[in-house]
């Protein structure tokens, strides 16, 4: 029992001394968790305050205080110069193009890159993330010659989704490089063409289907982008969603179609977003 | 493979290297990091392109094939199966490539997750099989396509002592079971030595020997194969007629050629005994126990000379008897060894 003594005391000292820095983590989580929930909720009124004031101006009645609806109902019955309807398939289409694009032009390049010239991937990196640092303003000076040679052949709206590209380049790169960098890319391709894989095989069979979560977050961005691209459209004398709205304000009477026509651009939006976030949790399901 | 030669800029990683791998056998190729066995694997696989060379399989050139076309199957270091496949999908990738029908596919796929013992974790996901099983499923996606040869690249060295030792013999035996010819990438002596019927030994981007496992460790072809392989006391000695003095005594040497000076002999752990030393006169092979390190069944002893230390391997019983500080009187057995030209150096290594 002598033995068994000091060790005894020994151990109920490190127990001592292991509930100390214990209760202290437990305050300092405490402490933490009031900050999160600080922060969250003064970010979450920074952001969500805007918006329920601009969905209470669209649900604004004649007189003040009063609710009505006329602001939603008149989003569908306003006839333009230019009309509305038009304006959202456009922009629906150009969010579609875009996104098939930007995939088409850049998942196969980066694994290409990846595999084959990595020497590259800086390069790539540097012309993909170039937009960003370019005003929209700057583009549309650039591509403003151009389109107004477009513009001869009486082509329609369509036509921005270059623009767009260009524009949604560094977003769709940065998330695709991210699901990239988490695979092992170079030894899933080296084993697939040890089993008798040619490229396009590893391509996109075998890399590509593991970078689905990149994919969508890049489609996601990419859909994002377009539907609030205003600049580059009203610059280049095309009519998108944003420059409807922005010719709503300025051409109705009825201030409230301007509120309404936003909120429900957002909520267009939100639902987007939301239908490819689940469609791509469906695809990832029973999936790592 | 014929003078195969691989460069990356300046760095030589092969020179012009010779290799004949019989058909049914099982080569490992051992050496330090940098040696250029993984290279020699990937130029085999077609993974890299050689420099100069042939590399012939069964009689036919397939230096300039691709990858896609060598009919080679390689397992890797790294995990490497598709994540986005269940194991099933993995180890009938290859057959569906090869348009196999899917019902043979699915009957191939499970015959090969019988063989590797993991029939029952086929609807699995990689992620949800550990680190053993899924070499093992890496294993059967390989032997599935029925190739030529196979490839092995270091495919233990991410696993655990318990695992990487029960898969090594579980790959010996399944290669012996479908007669496989095979190339088995390691650093580790050991795994080489003990699943070879021949190691290469390599070197700077050369074959330093290839022999049967016992014929590189007890006669090694030059002294960096017998230091890589197995733990070696160099101890300074002289050559004369045919064998060479070391610590008054005279030992036969590996290669009857060598010419007669001041060498340094290299001297297996094993081959030094010891025993108790209550004399307490001086000599060149009495000394003082420094350290023991157990290793199981055996122990490690280091020996103070003096002038040099000296490890001795004995049976754990023997070493517990020769505590640190015990006087001992060692013994050197005369095996064939193998003398190193370098200057004679003090410290053993």
């Amino acid at each position: 029992m002598a033995a068994v003594s000091p060790l005894s005391a020994e151990m109920s000292g490190a127990e001592a001394k292991g509930t100390q820095p214990r209760g202290l983590r437990a305050g300092q989580r405490r402490r933490l968790n009031v900050f999160r929930y600080l922060v969250f909720t003064i970010f979450g009124l920074f952001f969500l305050l805007p918006l329920l004031a601009m969905v209470r101006f669209s649900l604004q009645g004649k007189k003040l205080g009063t609710w009505s609806l006329a602001a939603w109902k008149q989003i569908a019955s306003y006839k333009g110069p230019p009309p509305l309807l038009p304006a959202i398939e456009i922009t629906l289409e150009l969010a579609v193009i875009t996104s098939v694009v930007m995939l088409v032009l850049v998942l196969p390049t980066m694994i290409w890159v990846r595999l084959r010239v990595r020497w590259f991937s800086r390069v790539l990196e540097f012309i993909c993330l170039l937009p960003l640092t370019i005003p929209a303003i700057v583009l549309v000076v650039g591509l403003a010659p151009i389109y107004n040679k477009i513009e001869r052949y009486n082509v329609s709206a369509l036509m921005l989704f270059w623009a767009y590209v260009i524009l949604a380049l560094p977003y769709a790169y940065r998330a695709l490089a991210a699901g990239l960098n988490s695979l092992d890319a170079i030894t899933l391709s080296e084993a697939a063409r040890s089993l008798g894989a040619r490229w396009f095989t590893v391509m996109f069979r075998i890399i590509a289907p593991n970078m689905w979560q990149a994919i969508l977050n890049a489609l996601l961005l990419t859909v994002a982008l377009v539907l609030g691209e205003f600049t580059v459209a009203y610059l280049l004398t095309y009519v998108n969603l944003q420059v409807e709205l922005f010719s709503i304000s300025r051409n109705t009477t009825n201030a409230g179609v301007l509120f309404s026509a936003s909120a429900a651009t957002l909520l267009f939006g939100f639902a987007l977003l939301l239908i490819l976030s689940y469609a791509g949790r469906r695809l990832r399901r029973g999936r790592p | 493979m014929q003078g195969l030669s691989r460069h990356y800029g300046p760095v030589v990683a092969l020179d012009s290297l010779d290799l004949t791998v019989r058909p049914g056998e099982l080569i490992a190729l051992l050496g330090p990091s940098g040696c250029g066995k993984t290279t020699t694997l990937r130029l085999l696989a077609g993974l890299e392109d050689a420099d100069a060379g042939q590399i012939t399989v069964g009689g036919k050139d397939i230096t300039r094939l691709p990858a896609s076309k060598r009919d080679m199957g390689m397992v890797f270091q790294a995990y490497s199966l598709f994540p986005h496949m269940t194991v099933r999908q993995n180890v009938a990738f290859g057959l569906r490539l090869r348009r196999v029908g899917a019902a043979e596919r699915d009957r191939r796929a499970l015959e090969m997750l019988e063989l590797v013992g993991l029939s029952t974790q086929a609807d699995r996901y990689p992620h949800q099989i550990s680190g053993g099983q899924q070499q093992r499923v890496a294993l059967a996606r390989a032997l599935a396509i029925e190739p030529q040869v196979l490839l092995l690249d270091e495919p233990l060295s991410a696993l655990d002592a318990k695992v990487r030792a029960q898969l090594r013999d579980q790959i010996r035996r399944i290669q012996l079971e479908v007669g496989i010819t095979t190339l088995f990438v390691t650093h580790d002596q050991e795994e080489a030595l003990a699943i070879a019927d021949r190691v290469g030994v390599m070197r700077d981007g050369r074959l330093e020997q290839l022999a049967p496992p016992t014929d590189v460790y007890s006669r090694p072809a030059t002294p960096f194969v017998a230091e890589f392989v197995g733990l070696t006391n160099r101890l300074a000695g002289t050559v004369s007629g045919g064998t060479v003095a070391v610590r008054g005594r005279d030992l036969p040497l590996v290669d009857l050629s060598t010419p007669a000076g001041p060498v340094t002999a290299l001297v297996r752990p094993e081959a030094v005994t010891l025993a108790s030393d209550s004399s307490g006169e001086s000599g060149p092979l009495v000394g003082t126990v420094i350290a023991t390190t157990f290793l199981g069944a055996t122990s490690r002893v280091t020996v103070d000379l003096g002038d040099t230390t000296i490890l001795a391997q004995l049976s754990t019983s023997d070493a517990t008897a020769l505590p640190a500080g015990s006087r001992v009187a060692l013994t050197i057995r005369p095996d064939p060894v193998l003398v190193s030209a370098d200057a004679p150096i003090a410290d053993e290594g």
